[in-house]
C-alpha cells in the first residue's frame, strides 16, 4: 500500500451533502477488471457534459483547482454502494485527502485501504474552509499526518483525530493482509476450536 | 450479563485482540459477485496467496447479466469479460459459482437465504453494501470494499472495531396495505441517511416480529441506506421455520440442535443498546421518495417539500438541487407525479412475497398506455420458478408487464435495463441517487404494490384505496 505522511496541495471544493459513490464513479465504469485507471471517470456525470467537454457549472472544473490533491466536501461523503472504485477514482484523479464533516462507513474504510486519508472536521471548520478556498485562488493546505494537523497558508493550524492503528498503517504503508497473517496461528487456533457451520457439499 | 445479539455474535467470532489495533473477527460466509471481486483475486495471484476457506466462499453472477433471453450471447464485451473473469477465478481458486445456467443462480442477497447458506449467528460479508440483508436471519452481515474482499479470501478474517448498537423498536400494528418497504423508508426518513453511521442496528418490536422473513430481509436490506453497515433481527420461530430443509445447512446436525444453536443468538431480555429509536407502526403510511437520496421520502398523501419550510441551510440546498434534478415543483402532491417506467425487482423487493403482493394489485388491470415499460425481474431463478408455478407471470404479462430473467437489472442499470435521460420510474429498489437507474433517470422508491398500482394508473396512488379485483 502507498504511504501517506504529509501532503501539500490545492484544495478543490465539492459543495454537496450526501455525495454517494454512484456520483463519485457511475456504474458503467465498474465493468473494468483493473484496479487503476479510474481517475478520468471521477464525478463523470457532474464533471463532463454529454459531448465529453468539461461542465463549466461544476465548480471543481475551474482552472484554479487544477492539480488539486485535497477535496473539501460536505457531510456523509461516500454514502451508498461499497464500490472501492470510488477511492480508486479519487486517487487516480490526484485527490488523496478528503476533508468533510462526516463520511459513510464503508467508503471511509476503503480510503485507508488505499493509502488515502479522509479527515472528519467540525461542520463550522468545513464552512470556513469553503469560504477561504473560494476567496483566494491557489488556496493550499498542508496535511501533516504524523503531527495530526492541517496548516493553512497563514500558518494557523487545525488539529484532527485519526485512529492510531490506521495512522500507523498509513505512515508505514502497511499491507493489512500481511499484518493479519502475522497472527496466522491465532486464526488456525480459532478454526480448530470454534464450531463453524460448514455448508453441506451440494 | 444480558447481551444483545450483536455482542453475542461479536464475542463468538473474536480471533485476536491486541491493544491499539482493530480486533480480528472470523468470517463464516463470504459471498462474491462479478463486479467487486476481479481485483481481489488478482491481488491474491500477485501475492501468491490462496483462498483460505473455499468451502465457506460462494460466488454468483448477478450485477451484469442480461435479464432477456439467456440463450443469446452477452452483447456487451466488458460485461462478458467480467463474467468470464469471475468464472475463471472461481475455477482457479476452487470457489463454488452459481453461474447463469445454474438453477440456484440469482441476486447474491436473495440466494444466500434461499439456499440456507445464511443462518443465525454467522458473520457474513460480501463486496456489496446490501449484504445487510442477511441480518434478517440474525447474522452479522455487512458490505465490504474490494481490498477487504481480498483480505477475507486470503485470511477468512477481517480487522474490525466493535460498533455502537442502536435499537429501532417499531411497536403497534401496521395498517392494511403497509409493507416492510414502507417501514424501512419511514425509518430512514426519521433518522436520516447518516443516522445509523457507526452503529449496528437491531430492529425490534411487534411490527418487526409480525413481518415475514421476506419482509424482514427488506428492512435489513435498506439498513445501509440509513448509514448503518449492519441491521439485525433476532432469530425466532419464523427464522427457524424458513430455514428448515434448505440445501446448505450443515450435514449431520439435527433440526433440533440447529434450532437450539440459532435461538441462543437472540438478544437476551434486559440487554442494552447505546441508542434507542422508537416508531409507532400505526403511524406509517405508504412511502414514496421525492428526491435523490432515500431519506428524501414522504407519505403518499404528502407533498414534495416547500423550500422555505426547511430551516437548515445545507438541507434546503440539497432539497432544491434534488427537486431540480427530479424536475418536480415544490409542494406537489405525490399522487400527481406521473411515471414513465416501472421496475419491480432488486435485492430489496424481488422475493416471492413481493411478487405476490404486486401481482394482487395488478390482477385484472392493464398497464397504463402512458407507461412505456413495466418490468418484473425476479430475484433468483428459484423465485422465478415459484412465481411461474403460482401463475404470477401470467398475471403480469396479461397486464402488459415484461417478465424477465433473474438479476440486479435496473436497480443499478449495469446491464441493458435502464432509464433514458429524463424518464421517471416507480421502482421497488433501494437507491434513488442521480443516474442510478440510467444517466438522467429519475427514481421514486416504493413498495411492490405501490409500484404495481402506479403502473396501472400511470401515476402514484394510495394503495390503501386500491380496488383489488
Amino acid at each position: 500500500m502507498k504511504e501517506f505522511t504529509t501532503l501539500t496541495g490545492i484544495v478543490a471544493p465539492l459543495d454537496a451533502s450526501n455525495v454517494d459513490t454512484d456520483q463519485i464513479i457511475p456504474k458503467q465504469f465498474l465493468k473494468r477488471i483493473e484496479r487503476t485507471g479510474y481517475g478520468e471517470f471521477l464525478f463523470f456525470d457532474w464533471r463532463l457534459r454529454e459531448d465529453g467537454s468539461p461542465n463549466p457549472d461544476f465548480e471543481m472544473n475551474a482552472a484554479r483547482y487544477e492539480g488539486a490533491s485535497v477535496l473539501l466536501a460536505r457531510e456523509n461523503f461516500g454514502c451508498g454502494s461499497s464500490r472501492e472504485h470510488a477511492p480508486w477514482a479519487l486517487d487516480g484523479f490526484g485527490l488523496r485527502c478528503i476533508l468533510a464533516p462526516s463520511f459513510a462507513d464503508i467508503f471511509f474504510n476503503n480510503c485507508f485501504n488505499n493509502g488515502m486519508l479522509p479527515i472528519a472536521l467540525p461542520a463550522a471548520t468545513i464552512d470556513e474552509l469553503f469560504e477561504l478556498v473560494r476567496a483566494s485562488e491557489g488556496y493550499e493546505l498542508t496535511v501533516d499526518l504524523p503531527e495530526q494537523k492541517i496548516t493553512r497558508p497563514d500558518g494557523s493550524t487545525i488539529g484532527f483525530d485519526v485512529d492510531p492503528f490506521r495512522k500507523d498503517c498509513l505512515l508505514k504503508g502497511l499491507d493489512a493482509i500481511g499484518l493479519t497473517l502475522k497472527n496466522e496461528s491465532k486464526i488456525s487456533a480459532y478454526e480448530s476450536n470454534a464450531d463453524i457451520p460448514i455448508p453441506a457439499a451440494s | 450479563m444480558a447481551q444483545n445479539i450483536y455482542e453475542k455474535i461479536w464475542n463468538a467470532h473474536l480471533v485476536h485482540e491486541e491493544a491499539g489495533q482493530d480486533s480480528l473477527i472470523y468470517i463464516d460466509r463470504h459471498y462474491v459477485h462479478e463486479v467487486t471481486s476481479p481485483q481481489a483475486f488478482e491481488g491474491l495471484r500477485l501475492a501468491g496467496r490462496n483462498v483460505r476457506r473455499p468451502e465457506l466462499t460462494f460466488a454468483t453472477l448477478d450485477h451484469n447479466i442480461p435479464t432477456t433471453d439467456r440463450s443469446q450471447p452477452i452483447s456487451d464485451p466488458m460485461s462478458k469479460k467480467q463474467i468470464d473473469t469471475l468464472t475463471s477465478n472461481c475455477k482457479e481458486f476452487g470457489v463454488a459459482l452459481f453461474d447463469m445456467d445454474d438453477a440456484r443462480n440469482g441476486i447474491v442477497h436473495v440466494i444466500g437465504p434461499e439456499l440456507g447458506l445464511t443462518q443465525p449467528g454467522l458473520t457474513i460479508v460480501c463486496g456489496d453494501s446490501h449484504t445487510s440483508t442477511h441480518g434478517a436471519f440474525g447474522a452479522l452481515a455487512f458490505g465490504i470494499g474490494t481490498s477487504e474482499v481480498e483480505h477475507v479470501l486470503a485470511t477468512q478474517t477481517l480487522p474490525q472495531r466493535e460498533a455502537k448498537t442502536m435499537e429501532i423498536r417499531v411497536e403497534g400494528e401496521l395498517k392494511p396495505g403497509i409493507t416492510a418497504k414502507d417501514v424501512i423508508l419511514a425509518i430512514i426518513g426519521k433518522i436520516g441517511t447518516a443516522g445509523g453511521t457507526g452503529y449496528v442496528i437491531e430492529f425490534t418490536g411487534s411490527v418487526i416480529r409480525d413481518l415475514s422473513m421476506e419482509g424482514r430481509m427488506t428492512v435489513c436490506n435498506m439498513t445501509i441506506e440509513a448509514g448503518a453497515r449492519a441491521g439485525l433481527i433476532s432469530p425466532d420461530a419464523k427464522t427457524i421455520e424458513y430455514l428448515q430443509g434448505r440445501s446448505y445447512l450443515p450435514e449431520g446436525v439435527s433440526p433440533q440442535s440447529l434450532a437450539k444453536r440459532w435461538s441462543a443468538f437472540a438478544s437476551d431480555s434486559g440487554c442494552t443498546y447505546d441508542t434507542l429509536v422508537e416508531l409507532n407502526g400505526a403511524d406509517i403510511e405508504p412511502q414514496v421518495t421525492w428526491g435523490t437520496s432515500p431519506g428524501m421520502v414522504t407519505g403518499v398523501t404528502g407533498t414534495t417539500p416547500v423550500l422555505a419550510d426547511i430551516a437548515d441551510h445545507n438541507e434546503r440546498l440539497s432539497a432544491d438541487k434534488a427537486l431540480k434534478y427530479m424536475d418536480l415543483p415544490e409542494g406537489l402532491l405525490m399522487t400527481f407525479i406521473r411515471i414513465d417506467k416501472v421496475f419491480i425487482g432488486s435485492c430489496t423487493n424481488s422475493r416471492i412475497e413481493d411478487l405476490r403482493e404486486a401481482s394482487r394489485a395488478v390482477k385484472g388491470y392493464d398497464v397504463a398506455p402512458s407507461v412505456k415499460l413495466a418490468m418484473v425481474v425476479p430475484g433468483s431463478q428459484a423465485v422465478k420458478r415459484q412465481a411461474e408455478a403460482e401463475g404470477l407471470d401470467k398475471i403480469f404479462t396479461e397486464a402488459g408487464f415484461e417478465w424477465r430473467e433473474a438479476g440486479c437489472s435496473m436497480c443499478l442499470a449495469m446491464n441493458d435495463d435502464r432509464l433514458d435521460p429524463g424518464e421517471r420510474c416507480a421502482s421497488t429498489s433501494n437507491r434513488n441517487f442521480e443516474g442510478r437507474q440510467g444517466k438522467g433517470g429519475r427514481t421514486h422508491l416504493v413498495s411492490p404494490a405501490m409500484a404495481a398500482a402506479a403502473a396501472v394508473e400511470g401515476h402514484f396512488v394510495d394503495i390503501r384505496d386500491w380496488k383489488y379485483l
